[in-house]
């Protein structure tokens, strides 16, 4: 493949659309039980604690309700019994693509993650179905003392880091879903950046499945120590299949003081996906965590990255897009939980509804009464792009005491025949107006992404608006 | 070669705006029309460009022979025809930069617009036009004065260099300095290969863009024609005259 070509990180729909017929040598079979579950844990050697760990997951699970009292109905669409729960090749990673099982490999090369690996990232695992296919660093990453690897492999290599952390940010039983994620884990990653160590350039993970009525499981934990700072990126596609498939993820983050932890998602997943996630990050004294996070494409996403800001002057921001198309259901939003004096956090949310497509907003800010100079701004706009669209905001704000602010905003609007007619008076087509305007909506957003997201974003957008327009 | 209105009907919903007109702009020429609120002429500019809420009922638009009136607006700007808004919209968030490289690319969509020689271009346009360079990261028309928007137009015009230029009451909202400048930039892009239609409600632009003809409309036609004398009769005598003729006439 060229290397002279511009940035082009491939994980639009057009060309994540394929899919290769795998012989897995591991297969859990379909369904959900205790055996699917002992399966996992045999096949990935777990220790003792995280076998029991996942058992305990599966009764949560078990146990928990679908949270259809306020969320989508449409969860109830999801047949558990259907899916599979692991499918893959072994468990080893590759650290060489020339090591990579030839039909990976060609699935990675076509979305371009070597070649965006060679530019501009300091290390990437790539995730085919439920286990890593590659991942590596940079040398020199490497020798800084910074891990990135697998959480299988975190978990066996690093258990006096790993132990300390996994689960303590998102209890097992968050959630129903956080609770099959603690039930079927299965890659994921696991970083740890040692006090002071800046990583200069990116970390990615891209999460890609192949297998039709699969479930994705991965389980991320980032550990930023004292006064580290991490940016780490992922990018998520899948085939379309008829039925439907699940990802299901539960990512911890936690920033030690004066720590920094960047994540951003560009996800662009198939209309068959149901996307359930769960993301939250724990921020000490001074420490920082930032979602950065794009919502394209899935049937049903339902995800509110939140930061808890225990320690004082520490810091939480959300800045998230979901474009909802036709038939599409974005239900996103943040959670910032101030926990300590000082502490600030800012949302900042744009969504687009195109067609039937529908966004909604949750957004759910807490300060308690006995905390001193917390702050909060929200806001929250949303663009409609036909009379037909729809888009929902709920804010769930509680903020007590003295001194503590809040600011929220919220606006809805509509591109107008008028700006469309303006647009097209000048040659451009109604479609390429459409994109122009959409783009210009999240403009300011996406000028803090690193600049080869922000120009994958944009390609998305044009894709999705051009296909809006009959 | 000349842009060529014959027979024109339009309605906007069941009121029937255009009833039948003609006009015929030559290129190199520059006619005005002149009218009452309420006589048509910015209806006529929107349909002429496309709009989608008024409906053609009959009638041709030529351009230089050619039926416009079943293209889209979009394929009607790519085939020469410009429209000057009165009320230029905003796009929040998309630069001037980028919205008229989208324009011109959609010119030539085959080939990848060279950055460097359109800044060029850009940038020797808005300096005719007394456009600071800051102008064109700012978003398309959001947060303009009225003089600024105008000036916008006649940039993205002087861009796109359309055969058939519509400036829709141009002058609106501008004091006497920013009509001069706008006047100029569209002085500068008179030339033999390009015709325009000034629609105005005051003679004060003609004095700067001097028309070879005015017209007068009243309730969607033309009733009378003449030299830019008339357009200076109007202005002292008002319109009432005119409409008495046209009555007396029909």
């Amino acid at each position: 493949m060229s290397t002279d070509t511009k940035p082009d990180i491939s994980i639009d729909r057009s060309i994540g659309d394929f899919s290769y017929d795998m012989n897995y040598e591991f297969d859990a079979g379909v369904g959900l039980s205790e055996k699917t579950i002992d399966y996992i844990a045999d096949v990935k050697d777990d220790p003792e604690w995280i076998r029991k760990f996942r058992k305990d997951a599966y009764k949560k699970f078990l146990e928990k309700p679908m949270p259809t009292n306020w969320a989508s109905h449409d969860l109830d669409n999801i047949v558990f019994e259907n899916i599979r729960y692991y499918l893959s090749q072994g468990t080893q990673p590759k650290r060489s693509w020339d090591d990579v099982p030839e039909e990976m490999k060609k699935t990675f090369e076509r979305l371009g993650i070597p070649e965006q690996e060679r530019k501009f990232l300091a290390g990437v695992e790539a995730q085919f179905d439920s286990e890593a296919a590659y991942s590596n660093i940079k040398a020199a990453v490497g020798e800084q003392g910074v891990i990135f690897v697998g959480s299988t492999e975190g978990l066996h290599k690093h258990p006096e880091i790993f132990k300390k952390w996994f689960g303590k940010v998102i209890p097992t039983g968050d959630n129903k879903f956080s609770a099959l994620n603690s039930a079927v884990f299965s890659g994921g990653s696991f970083i740890y950046v040692p006090p002071g160590v800046k990583v200069k350039h990116p970390l990615q993970a891209y999460f890609r499945i192949n297998a039709e009525s699969f479930g994705q499981f991965e389980r991320t934990l980032i550990i930023a120590d004292e006064g580290a700072e991490v940016m780490y990126m992922e990018g998520c596609t899948a085939p379309k299949f008829e039925t439907s498939t699940l990802h299901s993820a539960v990512v911890e983050l936690v920033a030690m003081k004066g720590a920094k932890i960047q994540y951003v998602t560009v996800q662009n997943w198939s209309p068959n996906v149901f996307n359930l996630v769960t993301k939250r990050g724990l921020a000490h004294e001074e420490a920082e965590i930032k979602w950065i996070d794009c919502n394209i494409g899935s049937r049903l996403t339902m995800k509110y990255p939140g930061v808890v800001m225990k320690g004082r002057k520490a810091r939480g921001e959300v800045i998230s897009i979901a474009l909802a198309s036709d038939g599409q259901h974005q239900d996103t939003g943040a959670k910032m939980i101030h926990a300590a004096d000082e502490t600030t956090s800012n949302i900042v949310s744009k969504s687009i509804s195109i067609g039937t497509g529908r966004s909604t907003y949750r957004g759910m800010v807490h300060v308690p009464k006995h905390l001193k100079g917390c702050k909060n701004n929200t806001e929250c706009d949303a663009l409609l792009i036909n009379s037909h669209s729809r888009t929902d905001t709920y804010p769930s704000i509680t903020v007590r005491g003295q001194g503590n602010a809040c600011q929220h905003e919220a606006s809805v609007s509509q591109i107008s025949e008028e700006q469309i007619f303006y647009m097209q008076q000048r040659g451009i087509s109604e479609g390429a107006a459409m994109s122009l305007a959409v783009n210009g909506f999240v403009n300011d957003l996406v000028q803090q992404f690193p600049m080869e997201y922000s120009v994958e974003l944009k390609r998305l957008i044009d894709l999705e608006m051009e296909g809006s327009v009959g | 070669m000349s842009l060529t209105i014959k027979n024109l009907h339009a309605n906007i919903g069941d009121r029937e705006i255009l009833k039948g007109f003609n006009l015929e702009i030559p290129k190199g020429e520059v006619h005005a029309i002149m009218g009452k609120n309420g006589s048509g002429k910015s209806t006529l500019a929107k349909v002429m460009a496309g709009h989608p809420s008024y409906e053609v009922t009959g009638g041709e638009v030529l351009m230089d022979g050619k039926n416009i009136l079943e293209l889209e607006p979009d394929e009607r700007s790519r085939e020469g025809l410009f429209l000057a808004f009165q009320y230029p919209m905003e796009v929040p968030g998309v630069s001037i930069a980028n919205f008229l490289r989208a324009a011109v690319q959609a010119r030539n969509p085959d080939e990848e617009l060279d950055a460097v020689a359109y800044y060029q271009r850009l940038y020797s346009k808005m300096d005719a036009l007394k456009i600071t360079r800051n102008f064109t990261s700012r978003s398309v028309n959001e947060g303009f004065s009225g003089g600024e928007k105008k000036r916008c137009e006649i940039l993205q015009m002087a861009m796109l260099e359309p055969s058939y230029a519509v400036l829709d009451e141009t002058d609106s909202g501008l004091d006497i300095d920013a009509l001069k400048i706008v006047a100029e930039g569209v002085n500068a892009l008179r030339n033999p290969d390009r015709g325009f239609l000034v629609i105005t409600h005051y003679q004060r632009l003609l004095d700067y863009i001097v028309p070879d003809y005015v017209h007068v409309m009243v309730d969607g036609r033309i009733v009378l024609s003449g030299d830019k004398s008339l357009a200076l009769k109007l202005e002292a005598e008002g319109y009432d005259w005119v409409e008495k003729e046209a009555l007396a006439n029909a």
